[in-house]
């Protein structure tokens, strides 16, 4: 919720940060393999996590201990996400399956395995009622839950990355042939296009900022690139490293950005600034 | 009393005490009611007048065993915690204090009893007891029953006594002793045979005395027979560890040996006491007992030194055989190097050892292998040899495995086809021809035989002025039936290029026959050549099979190799699934949507949206209102279909242009066939439903009437549905044309051209007159047709009339279909542009076939679906409504035969392509009836 900061990384442990303050607060172990992603609840009481291992961890926070392990994905864990209330993390896999599992129940299998996707989840996202999934097939794929009703956007190239909006209107996804695209939630129509960085090999991650008025976007060159969303020209990009930045996010309410690039992770904020925090 | 003695006064006796009086305002206490009337002992617990166990709860609560919260077992523990702190309940648990008092069931107090009274203790059980505390696994278990349990004196032991028996002693004449056998030195210590302590013992009484001459003895106390029962499963006459040797070693029983007679009892008990404290050492030492299979087992325990060891050879003393494997090294190592030394072991009772040795066991060497031998076995293809007896040759050979033997086949690996067939002498040989109808799977044969079920019908037809109706599997000899497959795929086969279609693709042996056969079939071989093609050490019957097969493949995909093959990707799925899970909804191809996305045109091209089923649970878990609460599907809805009905074969195709509008076109069109909503010009899901029906219907009825009538030729119910219809749509077309644009509903216009039956012209020509009228009038035809149908036979000639008149109109109307269909060709579903050049139209030319005039076949073959009709007319008047699907798909069966029927006739090519066109409407009516049903 902006005052924590979790990264996750090849050498099997989440590590949870004050990025205000820098400091390490804990470290998670127990993952077999790198961890690929991770989230925190809503609370801030329970971490989730997919790495490398196929599981899907469930953590909790002050202990550390691991509280529930959810295993049956074929290939790695891309992406977890919580819901909002921190019942159901929806894991998406390279196997082209998108699991919800259930955090209430001891149930060991998953409540439902989304798997039409051709090819591997790179990103997952959740609203209130939807499911948002990226695939490398090149399609976005919306599960409303309310309606019932699966809608698939064809994009073209491997999605890296999908956010919704802050209003929840659009939905936002990078994709590999270094585009951007603002999507119409409801009709699928495309509402800007956002070009000019780089991203072709890795999965890298698009932020909105806390406006809506622009959008962000890691590219391989080492900067974060900011658009303007409505014109979609180029409003700013910082220069993070040298390397690919990795992974960005952007708070919730406050401008400010964290950006990870070769094990580093930055925060990047305007000069006056409240220390009030950062996501993960 | 107490009443009475109120009056009298003075001399009376009060009992007891006065009670209190009562005081002012008080009221009276009332008794205590019997459930709240409680006993409590000395510490204010509820005291209970007998326990559970001892019959009857008179307290506790209420008279129960519980409290007043009920009977609690005890305090509930979280098994989170504490999983393995599992409390093991005895009956105690569940006895009271009273239970284990004096004088409960149960008394824990100490009392002696009559067992312990007698002091003297009987030592033949002892010494069996001994024995077994020996031989038990864990010794000293009765040496402690001795020590603490009661020894009873049965009477004969007190008899014995009587009579002057002692204990030790056996029982009796006295005997005298024979000199025994002179120890060399009594002071050396005897190493390496412990001997057990029961033969030890007397022995060693025997050594202590001193031997008068005359002095008789009582007998040697016998050894009780031990008959434990064998109740473990270790191998007969196995002692298990002998703890004093394995623990201690030699030194143990050294000590022991010092003992002598009185005190030997004791010091045994003793050992065994040390032994089990040895045991003890043993656990916490460096390892637990003694493997089995360590060689140098004893090392770790006895302290050897050389000393110990006897420096002479020499006889050992006989009856010392006691030792297992336990025995002391210098046993085993003696053993070892020297092979007469055969058995070291305890000879069990009842057994000898063998006077000589057992012949050995002779060992063969394991051939040794050739030096490029595989141990992977493959089939070797069988090469077809021209004469049964060269194959058997061969095939024995391989049985027996001396490939190498036959110098002529020495390098046949080395050799190629041609080679070998050389050699063989053959003239040219098609193709290799291995054995592998054994090896079609089932579910092929399954397949074949569908196919060939639909191709029965053909065939009959065919063949019904010669022939009677063969059974499927009584076939007609080869060469008949190969000429007459020959004359029917004609020159059809010619520019059927089998090259990438591969009906057998699962056999490759197969196929390639196949495709032999195919190109034979090109060159226009007869039947005999053709057979070569098929294996030799087939039987007739399978090899007349396989050519049938083989006929009926490149007639079923003749066509289907120039034209499908363009639009068929390769399977999805497995070939020999029959029913395919496909998804109710289908996302669209990606080409359109490559294109659409390059042109940047999101929105409606690059969406899909599908109807999906979240789960119930995770609804609830993100507090959403289940949108389908009734059903049980879970994701995507699929749907289940038949592979192989025609519905897949022509959905499956769905044609793209790269041009984006025709695209666009056809997605709004799958859009509004999914979910009617669009309101188009005609009132589509309701109207098409209606369609359906009264087509089906109008087919029956059509069949009917050509049942009904028989006596002049008459056309086959396509003829006679075009044909009527085609004068109206003359006007009809014209219409459309210039309405093309603006109505993209094609298939109501093929459906009126080719289903609207001549029968019903009144109904029909009156559904053409107004589309918007068209609703009510199909229901009111459908009446109307259940009506004659009833009515069939009296209205037979009324029928007459009509179809003679259709026929005519059908012959004149032809060019006018053709224009038609051109039409249709336009506003159709996108084709491929190579399917407007003729040839790719090929598998439509089988449908046309029937329009050149009314065939006498297809007469004959009426008359014999007659009754099936008739019979799958009523049913379908019964089943109207309900089975849409089931009756589509039935008539598109009989569509199919009819089609392959229809092919027999053509042979001219001239005709092909007016065929073409009008052929077009057939099928593309079914893959509409197929995107409406789905």
């Amino acid at each position: 919720d902006g005052n924590y900061c979790l990264t996750c990384g090849s050498d099997k442990t989440l590590k949870l940060w004050n990025p205000h303050k820098g400091t390490a607060l804990r470290t998670y172990q127990g993952h077999g393999y790198e961890v690929l992603d991770a989230a925190g609840s809503f609370d801030n009481s329970q971490i989730c996590s997919g790495g490398a291992d196929k599981a899907v961890a469930l953590w909790d926070v002050t202990t550390g201990q691991v509280v529930r392990k959810y295993r049956g994905h074929a290939g790695k864990v891309n992406c977890v996400q919580f819901n909002e209330e921190a019942t159901v993390i929806v894991s998406g896999s390279i196997d082209s399956t998108v699991r919800c599992w259930d955090c209430r129940s001891r149930r060991p299998d998953p409540i439902q395995v989304l798997d039409e996707a051709k090819d591997g989840i790179s990103s997952v996202k959740l609203s209130a009622h939807e499911i948002l999934t990226g695939s490398v097939d090149g399609r976005v794929r919306r599960y409303d839950l309310r309606v019932g009703q699966l809608c698939s956007d064809y994009i073209g190239s491997p999605i890296t990355s999908v956010c919704f909006s802050k209003d929840g209107q659009c939905v936002l996804a990078a994709s590999l042939d270094s585009t951007l695209r603002l999507l119409d939630k409801d009709t699928g129509e495309l509402l800007g296009e956002y070009t000019g960085h780089r991203s072709t090999t890795y999965r890298l991650d698009c932020v909105l900022n806390e406006l809506d008025t622009h959008v962000g976007c890691a590219s391989e060159d080492g900067h974060v690139y900011f658009w303007d969303l409505v014109e979609g020209s180029l409003a700013l990009s910082l220069p993070v490293g040298q390397g690919v930045v990795q992974s960005l996010a952007f708070h919730p309410r406050l401008p400010c950005l964290l950006v990870a690039t070769q094990g580093q992770v930055t925060l990047w904020r305007e000069d006056a600034f409240q220390p009030e925090g950062d996501p993960n | 009393m107490a009443e009475s003695s109120d009056s009298e006064g003075e001399d009376l006796v009060s009992y007891g005490s006065a009670l209190q009086p009562l005081q002012e305002g008080e009221r009276i206490k009332k008794p205590v009611p019997l459930q709240e009337q409680t006993v409590k002992d000395a510490k204010g617990r509820y005291q209970r007048f007998h326990g559970a166990f001892t019959g009857g709860f008179s307290a506790g609560y209420f008279n129960t065993v519980g409290t007043k919260e009920g009977w609690t077992p005890s305090a509930f523990v979280s098994s989170r915690q504490k999983r393995a702190g599992r409390t093991v309940l005895g009956p105690e648990d569940f006895m009271d204090e009273e239970d284990l008092s004096e004088f409960g069931i149960a008394p824990k107090d100490i009392t002696t009893t009559d067992d312990f009274a007698s002091k003297a203790k009987d030592r033949i059980k002892e010494k069996a007891r001994q024995i077994a505390g020996v031989v038990a696994p864990i010794p000293g278990t009765t040496a402690f029953d001795d020590l603490i349990g009661p020894s009873k004196i049965t009477v004969g032991v007190e008899l014995l006594r009587k009579m002057g028996w002692k204990e030790g002693q056996g029982i009796g004449p006295r005997v005298k002793r024979k000199p025994r056998r002179q120890k060399p030195d009594p002071t050396v210590k005897i190493y390496g045979c412990a001997l057990p302590p029961g033969l030890s013992e007397g022995s060693e009484d025997e050594e202590d005395e001193y031997q008068p001459e005359n002095v008789t003895f009582a007998p040697k106390d016998v050894m009780p027979v031990d008959l434990t029962p064998k109740e473990n499963v270790h191998g007969l006459g196995y002692k298990g560890l002998d703890p004093s040797q394995a623990l201690f070693g030699v030194s143990g029983r050294e000590h022991l040996n010092l003992f002598t007679g009185g005190s030997e009892e004791t010091s045994n008990l003793l050992g065994d006491l040390r032994h089990s404290k040895g045991r003890k050492l043993g656990i916490t030492g460096q390892a637990f007992g003694v493997g089995a299979l360590e060689e140098e087992d004893d090392d770790i325990y006895a302290t050897d030194t050389l000393s110990k060891y006897d420096t002479v050879l020499k006889d050992e003393e006989p009856g010392d055989g006691l030792y297992g494997w336990t025995a002391p090294k210098q046993y085993k190592s003696k053993n070892r190097p020297e092979r007469e030394f055969k058995y070291i072991g305890k000879v069990l009772a009842g057994f000898s050892l063998a006077s000589k040795p057992s012949a050995p066991i002779k060992i063969y060497p394991p051939p040794s292998l050739p030096r490029n031998y595989r141990p992977v076995h493959y089939f070797r293809p069988v090469i077809t040899a021209g004469n049964e007896s060269c194959h058997l040759q061969k095939a024995l050979e391989e049985s027996t495995g001396k490939l190498e033997s036959d110098p002529t086949h020495q390098s046949r690996h080395a050799l190629n086809a041609a080679q070998r067939r050389e050699q063989l002498g053959e003239t040219e040989l098609k193709g290799p021809a291995p054995s592998v109808l054994e090896y079609l799977s089932e579910k092929d044969r399954e397949r074949l035989k569908e196919v060939k079920q639909a191709s029965e019908q053909q065939m009959k037809a065919k063949t019904v002025s010669q022939q009677s109706p063969n059974s499927r599997f009584q076939l007609a000899s080869p060469e008949e039936a190969a000429h007459k497959w020959q004359m029917l795929l004609g020159g059809q086969v010619a520019n059927a290029g089998s090259s990438d279609f591969k009906p057998f693709a699962k056999n490759p042996e197969k196929q390639k026959r196949y495709e032999n056969f195919v190109k034979s079939l090109k060159r226009g071989e007869k039947g005999e050549r053709l057979e070569r093609f098929f294996d030799q050490n087939m039987t007739e019957w399978e090899r007349g099979r396989e050519q049938e097969e083989f006929f009926r493949a490149a007639m079923f995909y003749r066509s289907s190799n120039s034209t499908l093959s363009s639009r068929f990707t390769r399977a999805k799925y497995e070939d020999d699934v029959d029913k395919v899970e496909v998804p109710r909804d289908q996302e669209n191809d990606i080409d359109d949507k490559e294109t659409a996305v390059k042109m940047k045109m999101f929105g409606k091209l690059t969406r899909d949206n599908f109807e999906w089923h979240p789960d119930k649970l995770l609804c609830k878990r993100f507090n959403v209102r289940d949108p389908y609460p009734d059903s049980s599907v879970v994701g995507l809805p699929k749907v289940k279909r038949d592979k192989y009905s025609v519905f897949n074969f022509l959905t499956v195709p769905e044609p793209t242009t790269s041009v984006t509008q025709a695209t666009n076109e056809k997605i709004q069109e799958s859009n509004s066939l999914n979910k009617p909503k669009k309101s188009s010009r005609w009132d589509v899901s309701d109207k098409e439903k209606e369609k359906k029906d009264s087509i089906s219907e109008f087919i029956s009825l059509a069949r009917s009437k050509a049942d009904v009538q028989q006596q002049p030729p008459v056309p086959a119910k396509e003829e006679s549905g075009t044909g009527t219809t085609e004068t109206p749509l003359t006007a009809v077309v014209d219409e459309d044309k210039n309405q093309e644009e603006e109505s993209r509903r094609p298939p109501m216009d093929l459906f009126k051209a080719i289903f609207v039956s001549s029968s019903d012209e009144k109904s029909s020509s009156s559904e053409e007159e107004s589309d918007e009228e068209q609703q009510p009038t199909t229901s009111e035809r459908q009446s109307e047709t259940t009506k004659q149908v009833d009515t069939a036979d009296s209205s037979s000639s009324n029928l007459q009339e009509n179809v003679t008149a259709s026929t005519d109109s059908g012959i004149s109307s032809l060019p006018t279909s053709k224009q038609e269909l051109d039409a249709t060709e336009e506003f159709g579903p996108k084709l491929p542009p190579a399917f407007s050049s003729g040839t790719t139209w090929q598998q439509q030319t089988e449908m046309p076939a029937t329009f050149p005039g009314p065939s006498r076949k297809e007469k004959h073959r009426k008359t014999r679906e007659r009754h099936k009709t008739k019979k799958e007319r009523k049913r379908k008047k019964e089943k109207k409504k309900k089975h849409k699907k089931q009756k589509n798909k039935g008539k598109h069966k009989n569509k199919k035969s009819e089609k392959d029927s229809s092919s027999d006739t053509t042979d001219s090519s001239d005709s092909l392509s007016d065929m073409d066109t009008t052929g077009l409407s057939p099928k593309e009516l079914l893959r509409r009836l197929k995107q409406l049903q789905y």
